[in-house]
């Protein structure tokens, strides 16, 4: 297993991530972006991201391979590597991951956040077979059916009214008797002749033996059962910050969110947060990117105020 | 970089279920995001496994009948294909190696 050098190392290449790899890049500090999965993250599933300041209404994954290109052409570099722990080793990091490991003079965790699973009976086994957390994926693949989304936020809203591009008819079921989504996206839910609403209700199980017929509900207020007949489940109910690989090296809130001040610093020399992995984050794709380059602002004043010019800049591997 | 070759409807018996190599099917639609990251990763795979194993995509808008016909109800999947028969499958967007071990397992 090689062992390379950089001043920063970025975990995580979603919007957080991509703008502290151009700032850092421009500052000229030797710069790796570790990325798990796909370049974008959570934007990358989006179909339009139509609130990032400048761009009146853009792919998501098209808007990340642009913050990518714009980054690589100053000079940051990408790897494909799950991080699973950060170590503290005197004034360095040391970062390990799946594949290589990665010493740094600063680090900046943008990993992000994954979605939620309902976590009941049938959802594991239909993942795939009608069990999706991706409508711009799957739902055309439902075409004149009636599908259910479950969730009450942007997300859901944002994918709900998706599915009805090709579905006959979207099922909204909420556990709560209003949407958490933004009120834009909730004039465009209810004006939606294909979308409908459950309210008050969870979902307890989703049946089907080689795909998805049906789920079993229950109504919180009446606390009555009954089954709807549905053909896909698209599920949105929020999200879990992926921090556990720093689990005992950071504070963090409950929901394993890292805490950090105004300069997304962590409260250990050179190690930042930024994005929905921080502590109290708006989630939106501007939000994040200005955590991103804060962050890359913050470790680039820390690297310059406390190692010698002729320790900087390195990027070598042994 | 080898590209893998595009599979329809038409030439799927011919391609993908008489063929004499296992065939790795890469079922994908424009408009899929996840697709897009996996294509360059199934390109890098089908240099590795040159002549070892056949690489195509299928564009599930194009031939709606053979992904209808192996129920793929979300994309990207790849499907391993052995001696006519889909052996192996892998869902979603997965890291390089979790594919290799479908390909190494169908080729052991």
């Amino acid at each position: 297993m090689a062992r390379q050098t950089y001043d920063i190392v970025i975990i995580g290449g979603g919007p957080a991530g991509l703008a502290a790899g151009l700032y850092a890049a421009r500052a000229r500090r030797g710069t790796v972006l570790l990325e798990k999965g796909v370049i974008g993250g959570q934007i990358s599933l989006t179909e339009l991201v139509e609130n990032y300041p400048g761009v009146p209404s853009v792919n998501g994954f098209d808007l990340a391979q642009t913050m990518l290109k714009q980054a690589e052409s100053c000079g940051l570099e990408t790897q494909f590597a799950e991080t699973t722990a950060v170590e503290q080793k005197g004034r360095l990091w040391l970062v390990r991951t799946t594949g290589d490991e990665y010493v740094a003079k600063a680090v900046i965790v943008t990993a992000g956040a994954d979605y939620n699973k309902l976590g009941v009976p049938g959802e594991e086994r239909l993942t795939g077979r009608g069990v999706s957390y991706c409508a711009t994926c799957d739902a055309a693949f439902f075409k004149g059916q009636h599908v259910a989304v479950v969730g009450g936020g942007d997300a859901a809203m944002d994918e709900g009214l998706f599915t009805t591009r090709h579905v006959d008819k979207a099922t909204v079921i909420h556990r709560r008797d209003r949407l958490r989504a933004s009120a834009i996206l909730q004039e465009r839910a209810f004006a939606n002749p294909k979308l409908e609403f459950v309210w008050n209700t969870v979902v307890t199980e989703i049946v089907g033996d080689e795909a998805v017929t049906g789920v079993r509900l229950h109504n919180l207020e009446t606390r009555e059962d009954s089954t709807m007949d549905v053909a896909a489940v698209f599920v949105f109910i929020g999200q879990h910050p992926n921090t556990d690989f720093l689990r005992g090296l950071v504070s963090m809130d409950e929901g394993g969110h890292i805490v950090v001040n105004e300069w997304m610093e962590t409260g250990l020399p050179g190690l930042y947060a930024a994005g929905d992995a921080r502590q109290n984050a708006a989630r939106q794709v501007v939000s994040s990117a200005g955590d991103g380059a804060t962050a890359a602002i913050a470790a680039e004043h820390y690297i310059g105020s406390n190692f010698a010019a002729e320790e900087l800049g390195l990027r070598s591997s042994s | 970089m080898s590209k893998p070759a595009d599979v329809t409807d038409a030439t799927f018996d011919t391609e993908v279920l008489k063929s004499d190599r296992p065939v790795l099917v890469d079922f994908w639609a424009p408009w899929c995001g996840p697709c897009r990251m996996v294509a360059p990763l199934v390109e890098e795979l089908a240099d590795e496994y040159d002549g070892k194993v056949k690489f195509l995509k299928l564009n599930t808008d194009e031939s709606v009948n053979t992904a209808a016909k192996y129920g793929i109800r979300s994309i990207p999947t790849l499907l391993m294909f052995k001696g006519g028969e889909a052996v192996d499958q892998v869902i979603g967007f997965r890291p390089k190696g979790d594919l290799k071990r479908v390909l190494d397992k169908a080729l052991a």
